[in-house]
């Protein structure tokens, strides 16, 4: 008997393996926008927006977790179908996969110690995820500056926090949210501009899905037009922050 | 397969083999350091030390590299008391926070190594030289010591090799070693395997040299072990 039911859990795994219509590759370390939670699962704003998108295309939609620097290959080895990550719209990432129009848009800031400024940060160290357009950024705008790269955004905070880089390059509401409204933030402020310039931070983060699958970016785009329109996104958006991020 | 991303960017491995060759070299020779006299307390069996390298030894080898790591990197750095301590300016660094863990773990292997090569010295040898009149001091440093490290060649020269590939977890903490580079460049060129593959060929290609080295050290230091072995070299001929 045994072998039997070994054959037919096996047959009941790979069935959910592959029950859903699209796999959707999430980060899970990027609060509040993707985090794990304490039982593993992965929550946050990316999430709720891939599934309201998910329901409105009348898709089955499983998240898959995955590295950031990752996320680009694994939609391309086809371990998913899209990806739904806070990533930007940027030219250097058109030109390996596309975009749906964007959903968020919010944009870049420094932050550090209190007391900080844009006229210190010469010579200093300012930590950075590898493979953002933060890290692009950085390497264009300001070469005098020690880079240190993360593989998570929330390693850069933990690093901010201990003291080992003087300054972070993120995304505005992710560093608020993530960092700067938390304990481990206090004491620590945004400063400098609010950085958004199109050569490196693009247009606002999108969902990436391989080129050529146009009714996929399509039906992503159109879904994403239909919950600004029937108020899902904004129930959404009010569950995480204060303001609409959508941006103009 | 996109070579010339790799060749274009080869300063960039340059320097991650550097970086890995520094931390895997230091590492070796500050946790041999450690090993040569825990290891020979750990076979006296000497009373309060030993026990203390036992759980040191214990400690090291009872958890994962990534984890000891992780801890004394991100773990230490969470206490007001550490970063407000005199070991901040250290501890602060990736770089010594990876030095300082790598040495107290290749240690405790190495302590175990040169424990075991000590236990099974033929008495015969210790009692030779004692039979010359020379002190306990002078048979440990004279015999018991260059006995040992001989016969722990071939054992030492796996954990070089181990060292060698557990230095990647340095690639977590910000380090930009071997695997740290292959990681650049595919997060670079959104690439899944160029940069890994890179790196598994720079990693073989120094395991082959170590794997040389401690072969003609081995055939130099263990020659005196190795007197059968004429004898089946000349069979194996002769059942060709």
């Amino acid at each position: 008997m045994k072998p039997i039911y070994g054959a037919l859990m096996l047959v009941s795994f790979a069935g959910s393996a592959i029950a859903a219509d699209l796999n959707i590759c999430v980060e899970g370390a990027y609060p509040p926008f993707s985090y794990t939670t304490d039982s593993g699962a992965v929550e946050g704003f990316d999430i709720e927006i891939a599934n309201a998108l998910c329901a409105e295309m009348g898709k089955s939609c499983e998240m898959v977790k995955t590295d950031w620097d990752g996320i680009i290959p694994a939609l391309l080895e086809r371990k998913c179908d899209a990806i739904i990550a806070s990533m930007s719209i940027t030219d250097e990432r058109k030109k390996v996969i596309d975009f749906s129009t964007k959903y968020y848009n919010t944009p870049a800031k420094f932050a550090a110690k209190e007391g900080m400024e844009l006229s210190d940060l010469e010579g200093k160290t300012v930590g950075v995820q590898r493979g953002t357009i933060h890290q692009d950024f950085m390497e264009g705008e300001f070469s005098g500056v020690e880079l240190k790269l993360y593989g998570t955004q929330d390693e850069a905070y933990l690093d901010l926090s201990a003291g080992r880089v003087d300054a972070i390059m993120a995304d505005s509401i992710a560093t608020l949210d993530g960092f700067l409204k938390t304990d481990a933030g206090a004491g620590f402020s945004f400063f400098g501009p609010n950085y958004s310039i199109p050569q490196y931070h693009g247009v606002g983060a999108g969902i990436g899905v391989r080129q050529g699958e146009e009714d996929l970016r399509n039906a992503f785009s159109h879904a994403i037009g239909v919950i600004r329109g029937t108020g899902q996104y904004q129930t959404i958006n009010e569950k995480y922050f204060d303001f609409d991020i959508f941006g103009g | 397969m996109r070579v010339e991303l790799v060749l274009e960017n080869w300063q960039m491995f340059a320097e991650g083999v550097w970086m890995t060759l520094q931390l895997t070299g230091l590492s070796l020779l500050i946790g041999f350091c450690i090993a040569l006299p825990a290891g020979i307390v750990r076979a006296r069996r000497v009373p309060v030390l030993s026990p203390i390298i036992n759980g040191y030894v214990y400690l090291f080898r009872g958890t994962p590299l990534l984890v000891q790591l992780y801890l004394v990197y991100y773990g230490l750095s969470q206490f007001e008391a550490v970063r407000e301590s005199f070991a901040w300016p250290v501890l602060r660094e990736a770089y010594w926070c990876a030095l300082i863990t790598f040495s107290l773990n290749s240690g405790a292997y190495a302590t175990e190594i040169i424990r075991g090569a000590v236990e099974t010295t033929p008495e015969g040898e210790l009692e030779g030289a004692r039979s010359l009149g020379l002190s306990p001091g002078q048979v440990t440093r004279l015999v018991l010591i260059p006995s040992a490290l001989r016969r722990a060649l071939p054992q030492y020269g796996n954990e070089v090799v181990f060292m060698l590939h557990g230095s990647v977890v340095a690639s977590i903490i910000t380090l930009q070693d071997i695997l740290g580079a292959g990681r650049t460049l595919n997060a670079r060129y959104y690439l899944a395997y160029e940069g890994f593959l890179t790196a598994a060929a720079l990693y073989m290609s120094i395991t082959l040299c170590l794997v040389l080295v401690f072969r003609g050290l081995e055939r130099k230091y263990l020659a005196h072990l190795d007197i059968q072995a004429p004898k089946a070299k000349k069979m194996k001929f002769a059942l060709r």
